[in-house]
């Protein structure tokens, strides 16, 4: 599974974590040495979970196929929970809700983890859509009943569909990359994650025109121009390590940070209606995992069907 | 499972005796609360519990007794042996803090609390000097709704509230509607 590119992607990672570790220490010592500046504290809390979550994907890569479809199970699993304790529900829904946890969630990933494209593709559109309604139905409250059975159709598809997409990459086939798959995952992730980084960044340093004001007050023109540039920039550099041609890289890179960057738009747009800045507190200085994760599950199903289309013979 | 979360808003988790007084959902929610406390504050808290409840058999009782080491009063005036006030104030004076439910059963209803009974008056009156200390346990009706057996794993919040006490000549009526304010004004999001 492991691979030298995938092991020069992990110390490429690995020297920006030292790098910014190392940043963030002389800006504490130098603004903020009793912990006053709430920017650069949140700072360098966010290098460190970026630490925690650098090690953990590169734990689950070594452990190989059943190592990383784990961790996002677990990764979908944190992040249903963000997103179901917001959504609309009363007690008649309750067996729904048990059956997203512990009956689709595990099934979805146990299809994937048997490589049954045609199930796990359409497992949760079709089958989880037409019987989680039925389910709720069966116990006879009809108040807010679509509100109720859309909200939690959409944590399935954003937490669970979506997000099982990026493991998914592992069992595309693309002639001459075989026992590689691992490298999309890993570029893909980096990417997008490098043009959230980037844009927040981009969008600290030179940030004034805002894209949508009442969404969300970070997020600029000048950041977003930025920070997709600069991811772009650098994955198209990477090339060499992908089944792309360095155009066709560049083309992905610019897809994949755009819809990193809608996705981060369409969550908060939902964290603001429901008054809430961050969908959890369990990653230090980041919110939630759905915080962490929104961009990536944008850009993973759009990536791996790309990928599957024009790349991939199955 | 439920990743519970404890936002101390109107004060700090130090060990003062206080009575936690907090809305109750669900059976998981007095181990919830205890659970949200750092350790040293666990181990002098008692919740306060239906002895018609949980002495209905022998797994509840040794559960409710031995493991959480409940203060056990009875609900039904007509059934008792002992006044449930006068064991909450021996519990006190022993040291311990507890963990009271004045709503003093799980409500199911839409009102987002049942009216309070008058125990949490009557044990402030008695014991003036300790701190009455709110707390609104967000989302736990949801994880386990009444009469299920599964639960769902929400995320769970916990609200601390600044302490109250009873004013000199305040009246039994005014103080349980302050004490539902001070609980409810923990609903919103801190």
């Amino acid at each position: 599974m492991t691979s030298p590119h995938l092991l020069w992607l992990l110390a490429g990672v690995g020297t920006i974590l030292v790098l910014a570790s190392v940043f963030g220490e002389i800006l504490r010592a130098r603004l903020s040495p009793a912990g006053q500046n709430p920017v650069i504290e949140n700072l360098n809390a966010r290098i460190s979970a970026w630490w925690v979550m650098v090690i953990c994907l590169a734990l689950a890569f070594i452990a190989g196929k059943p190592g990383v479809v784990l961790l996002f199970a677990l990764c979908s699993f944190a992040a249903l929970r963000e997103f179901l304790t917001l959504t609309t529900h009363n007690r008649a829904d309750h067996w729904s809700l048990v059956a997203c946890f512990f009956l689709i969630l595990p099934l979805q990933y146990a299809f994937l983890a048997s490589d049954w494209y045609g199930m796990y593709s359409i497992f949760i559109p079709v089958y989880a859509f037409l019987l989680l309604p039925v389910v709720s139905s069966l116990r006879g409250s009809t108040k807010d009943f679509l509100i109720r059975v859309s909200e939690t159709q959409w944590a399935l598809m954003i937490c669970v569909y979506c997000a099982s997409h990026v493991p998914a990459l592992l069992y595309l086939q693309i002639p001459g990359f075989e026992g590689r798959n691992v490298i999309l995952i890993a570029y893909l992730i980096f990417v997008v994650q490098l043009s959230d980084v980037m844009q927040y960044v981009w969008g600290k340093l030179i940030g004034r025109t805002k894209v949508a004001p009442s969404l969300s007050p970070s997020k600029t023109w000048e950041g977003l121009v930025g920070g997709t540039l600069t991811a772009t920039a650098v994955g198209t550099a990477l090339y060499w390590m992908t089944p792309f041609s360095p155009l066709e890289a560049a083309g992905m890179c610019l897809l994949i940070t755009l819809m990193g960057f809608f996705g981060g738009l369409v969550m908060s747009a939902i964290k603001r209606d429901r008054g809430i800045k961050d969908w959890g507190h369990l990653i230090a200085g980041h919110g939630g995992f759905l915080d962490r994760l929104d961009s990536v599950i944008f850009a993973a199903p759009i990536f791996f069907h790309v990928t599957r289309w024009v790349w991939s013979t199955t | 499972m439920t990743a519970p979360r404890a936002i101390w808003q109107g004060i700090e988790p130090v060990p003062h005796q206080r009575v936690y007084f907090a809305n109750h959902s669900s059976n998981g929610d007095f181990v919830l609360l205890w659970t949200a406390l750092p350790s040293p504050l666990r181990r002098q808290t008692r919740p306060v519990a239906a002895l018609d409840y949980w002495l209905t058999s022998p797994l509840r009782a040794f559960i409710g007794r031995e493991v959480f080491n409940a203060v056990l009063i009875d609900r039904r005036p007509d059934a008792r042996t002992q006044d449930p006030v006068a064991q909450m104030v021996a519990a006190l004076d022993q040291g311990s803090s507890l963990i009271l439910f004045p709503e003093g059963q799980r409500n199911s209803s839409d009102a987002p609390l049942l009216p309070f009974k008058s125990g949490l008056y009557h044990l402030a009156k008695a014991r003036a000097g300790v701190d009455l200390v709110p707390v609104w346990i967000a989302n736990l009706n949801r994880v386990m709704p009444k009469g299920e057996v599964i639960p769902v794993p929400l995320i769970c919040t916990l609200t601390f509230g600044s302490p109250l006490h009873v004013e000199p000549g305040e009246t039994k009526d005014a103080f349980l509607a302050r004490a539902t304010q001070a609980l409810l004004a923990l609903r919103a999001p801190a």
